[in-house]
């Protein structure tokens, strides 16, 4: 099982911001049906490009510093961040085979 | 998954139809799966309290009925899987479903694929998805703190996700194509009695208008002609549902709006192949039609099983 980091308000310069690798984010909260729909869709990324994309999660409602600074106003919202931009946003439960070619193309 | 399962009941969908069924098949002793996409419950789980769910006087909260659905029939031994499906395939005697880890195949075959919420069609709702635009108060409702936001449609749905947006939101103005709403009286009531709650009467929406997110509704008035821009930071759109049944187009019987064509025994025009809850075409779409479909279903699958 690869590696899915769960950041926050706290973290999220030095994990996401700071990071070598693309990442992509998932700001999710518990209470969100459709957030469960794309969690295993976010864990499948997290295998597939394992090594390539460091993948995390950010529970927008602990950590609602963050989720107000890049403009989310719905959940789920899966960003790609390259060099600490924002280079991708998905919003809504996709299929896996969309987000996997948004992701691939940036990767 | 690389070996074949073939299971007695294979149920699509995890929302009360799909759970009820998964439950009297599995207390019939029969394998049976239900492939859930999201969340059980469904859209009942994205609902924030259900309260004409006859047993619970004080209303549950739609995750927890969800929740409490697939425990029950998995304590029976129901087998709840959440996965994508890519492909339904009817023409043999074992039924088909291809999901995104292989395939699962069924001796019977129930559809419980519910319904998702209608889009308005208008210029600026698919720009500004999640940017203000939202099908689900429950998901994004708290984004809303203290703004105005608009709600479209009359309906239990669009009353209810209203009232529930009350306790972010400043004010929440309904936009309703007529001049009196469909929700239950008691609902109205509520509504009517609470002081941010606005109405926007005999409209509809024109355009939803921003930049980077939502900034304003323009609406018209389907009477006078009239058009006017109502300044809103968000949008709940509550104006109906499609059923979720684009994978089986051609395979059973449907009506035009894609609703599966069963009767009260929820009997498709494919035997083995049953249709139960939202995305059968019948009156009233409940929690509470949903929970009997699917018992009726599941039976209909046993007797079906039985005379193979």
């Amino acid at each position: 099982m690869a590696n899915i980091f769960q950041v926050s308000d706290h973290d999220f310069e030095l994990e996401v911001l700071n990071a070598h690798l693309p990442v992509l984010v998932d700001f999710w909260a518990p209470w969100c049906g459709p957030c469960k729909m794309v969690a295993p869709t976010v864990e499948a990324m997290a295998e597939e490009y394992e090594g390539r994309l460091k993948v995390c999660k950010l529970n927008v409602d602990d950590n609602p510093q963050t989720a107000s600074a890049y403009g989310i106003m719905g959940i789920p919202t899966v960003a790609v961040f390259k060099n600490g931009e924002v280079v991708q946003k998905i919003v809504g439960a996709v299929p896996r085979e969309t987000m996997k070619r948004k992701v691939e193309a940036l990767l | 998954m690389a070996e074949e399962k073939v299971y007695d009941v294979l149920i699509i969908g995890g929302g009360p139809a799909g759970l009820t069924a998964a439950l009297y098949a599995a207390r019939s002793r029969l394998k049976a799966v239900v492939l859930e996409r999201g969340m059980a419950g469904g859209q009942a789980a994205t609902t924030h309290k259900i309260e004409n769910y006859p047993g619970f006087p004080d209303g549950i909260l739609g995750p927890d009925l969800g929740q409490a659905l697939e425990q029950q029939a998995t304590n029976f031994g129901a087998e709840f899987v959440q996965t994508e499906i890519e492909g339904v395939d009817l023409s043999g005697d074992l039924k088909t479903v291809k999901a995104y880890e292989g395939e699962y195949k069924g001796r019977t075959l129930i559809l419980a694929t519910g319904a998702d919420p209608k889009k308005l069609g208008v210029k600026g709702e698919e720009e500004l998805r999640g940017r203000g635009v939202s099908y689900c108060a429950t998901c994004d409702g708290a984004f809303f703190k203290d703004q105005e936001v608009i709600v479209v449609g009359g309906g239990d749905a669009a009353v209810e996700e209203a009232l529930f947006l009350t306790r972010f939101a400043k004010k929440v103005s309904i936009v309703h194509r007529r001049d009196q709403l469909r929700a239950a009286p008691v609902i109205q009531e509520r509504a009517k009695a609470n002081e941010k709650v606005a109405f926007i009467w005999d409209s509809v929406v024109d355009e939803i208008k921003g930049e980077k997110h939502v900034e304003g509704v323009v609406v018209k008035n389907v009477k006078t002609g009239e058009t006017k821009t109502v300044p809103a930071a968000g949008i709940f759109i509550y104006v109906g549902l499609v059923p979720n049944t684009a994978l089986l187009k051609g395979q059973v019987g449907m009506d035009p709006q894609g609703y599966i064509l069963a009767g009260e025994d929820t009997m498709t025009s494919k035997p083995g192949v049953f249709a139960a809850g939202d995305c059968r075409k019948k009156p009233l779409r409940q929690v509470v039609t949903a929970v009997s479909d699917g018992a009726v279903a599941a039976m209909a699958a046993t007797k079906n099983l039985e005379e193979e």
